[in-house]
């Protein structure tokens, strides 16, 4: 089976951003970058879908990672090469590209290596879009168990349990297929140093927008980026007592 | 102009967000539509009918839609787009849950447009609000698509009445069945609580709670409140509770009249998903904690104390 897993280089989880002066968005300059959490979590189904077909005798799953982003975007697909991939694509783009302009350029990949299951994140931690794992499955025709807690390939099949604001919901998707990761499918290894050796020398090919032939023009334009509204920090209270009569009859909820 | 809200409901009730996602729509203005897909749905749609300041309901019932998977639903929305209205819609909007979050990127997709997601607010009628970097900024977003395919945040908007109503009930027939999913079953959290989203009180835990246990504490705390209860990400992570407990960026965005947040430190990512509450509570025995920097009232206390005394006073 071939597995091909998007990553994206986002801004590291802990950073708080900052707003720029001028609105055009937020100040990105010596900031710490790293993958996107759920990012990670889609490596790691992939690379444990790996060793479950060594162990089961197999041939073994070959993972394809994928990146759509600026050059600097190889320091991640290098971290997804530590990690078990087995040979990486940037798709180099300094622009500030949509989900959708993403998710085409998946799609002309997709078309190239013909991958049986594509795993990305739900959702990127910058711009909060999750669209593009929905907008890829949309694009190649195939079904989509996006927020996965759960991956069982049997098959020609997956079977997929989603997190639904209700609980869990379980989907049965033909293979190819897509899946996007939530947060408790699996937890994310790290990176040993001998595999951090190993991965500088694993293949990773550049590709253009251009050589896909995708055309990346975007429907939305973001006008302004501004701070959002301060919540200013409030009182400290010496008791229970004290917290409960200021819920009553200050800030009267109770 | 006019709007195609996607009802959200479980083919017996309308959920409560598809009030705040008409509420959108009536202030980007026009006629409403609302699209009610799925098996069975009749009582659904009757409800629909009454939302206030709907004009017209459609109803596609068919197998194919019954669990509203997004690899039929989205056809048939990228269908109507087209067709609705007589001209088209002007916009496609659906509630950010988890079922909106499915469909309509896939919509858009298929309509070869960009989609705003999570919108907050509506400057005019192609320009919008949203949250990003987990609430750290707020980005205004234009968009010249001819169909603008839209998400809503439904702490955005009061909703609009459930009531006072009576549009036209239609008919689709369509049935899109892309055989390429299935749906094999469902586990729903039984729970006599309010729900998470529409609660007016909410009572949340963090990694302080310790383990899973423990959240009864917050669960006779809350029964008492008549309140929901939440958790952060270290607490789902940590296995403590289910993931569709967790409030922030990548789970539940709250705004209720009072959040209380028990044993939680206050990262950015917990706080994107609960900022807007109109009063929030803190109590945590780290008087450095990051959620005193947001909190109306804080109490450095061990919770284990705290909340059972609170649960007494109030």
């Amino acid at each position: 089976m071939k597995v091909l897993v998007a990553i994206k280089r986002v801004v590291d989880y802990n950073v708080k951003v900052r707003v720029k002066a001028d609105n055009s968005g937020v100040d990105l300059a010596n900031v710490k970058m790293s993958m996107n959490p759920f990012c990670e979590i889609a490596v790691e189904e992939a690379v444990r879908l790996k060793e479950l077909s060594i162990k089961e005798g197999r041939v073994a799953t070959e993972i394809v990672v994928v990146s759509v982003g600026p050059s600097t975007a190889q320091e991640q697909l290098r971290t997804a090469l530590a990690l078990g991939a087995d040979r990486a694509i940037l798709v180099e783009s300094a622009e500030d590209l949509t989900s959708l302009a993403v998710a085409k350029l998946l799609k002309a990949v997709v078309d190239k290596e013909q991958p049986q299951l594509v795993i990305l994140g739900k959702q990127a931690i910058d711009s909060d879009n999750n669209q593009t794992g929905q907008m890829l499955a949309a694009l190649s025709g195939y079904g989509q168990g996006t927020f996965a807690s759960k991956v069982e390939v049997s098959g020609d099949t997956v079977a997929v349990t989603r997190e639904i604001d209700g609980g869990a919901q379980t989907v049965s998707l033909k293979l190819p297929a897509i899946v996007t990761t939530d947060l408790r499918l699996n937890e994310p290894r790290y990176a040993s140093l001998p595999n951090i050796m190993k991965a500088k020398k694993k293949p990773l090919e550049v590709l253009t927008t251009d050589a896909l032939g995708v055309s990346t023009a975007s429907t939305n334009k973001t006008v302004k980026v501004e701070a959002p509204a301060a919540r200013s920090a409030g009182i400290k209270v010496k008791s229970v007592a004290e917290l409960v009569e200021k819920l009553k009859n200050e800030a009267k909820v109770l | 102009m006019t709007i195609l809200v996607i009802a959200e409901h479980d083919n017996t009730v309308v959920a409560p967000a598809t009030l705040n996602t008409v509420a959108a729509a009536a202030e980007i203005g026009g006629d409403i539509h609302v699209l009610v897909a799925g098996q069975g749905a009749g009582a659904v749609a009757e409800a629909a009918a009454k939302i206030a300041g709907v004009a017209k309901v459609l109803v596609a019932d068919n197998a194919a839609y019954a669990h509203q998977l997004p690899e039929n639903v989205a056809p048939l929305v990228a269908a109507l787009a087209h067709e609705g209205g007589g001209t088209g819609y002007s916009h496609i909007l659906a509630a950010a849950t988890s079922n909106g979050k499915n469909i309509l990127p896939r919509v858009a997709a298929q309509l070869d447009v960009d989609q705003i997601s999570e919108i907050i607010s509506v400057e005019s009628a192609d320009t919008f609000k949203r949250p990003i970097y987990a609430g750290n900024a707020i980005a205004t977003v234009q968009s010249n698509a001819a169909v603008k395919v839209i998400t809503v945040r439904a702490t955005g908007f009061d909703p609009v009445a459930a009531e006072g109503g009576s549009a036209a009930v239609e008919a689709v027939v369509a049935a899109h069945d892309a055989g390429t999913s299935s749906f094999v079953g469902e586990e729903l959290a039984k729970s006599d609580r309010p729900e998470l989203t529409a609660a007016k009180i909410v009572v949340s835990g963090g990694r302080g709670m310790q383990n899973g246990d423990n959240f009864k504490h917050l669960y006779a705390l809350a029964d008492k409140l008549g309140a929901a209860v939440g958790a952060s990400r270290a607490a789902v992570d940590a296995g403590f509770v289910p993931n569709d407990m967790q409030v922030g960026q990548t789970g539940k965005i709250v705004a209720p009249q009072l959040y209380i947040a028990v044993g939680i430190s206050g990262a950015i990512q917990h706080l994107a998903g609960m900022k807007d509450s109109k009063v929030i509570v803190a109590i945590n025995k780290d008087e450095e904690a990051p959620i005193f920097q947001v909190a109306d009232y804080g109490l450095v206390a061990d919770l284990f104390e705290a909340v059972p005394q609170l649960q007494q006073l109030i």
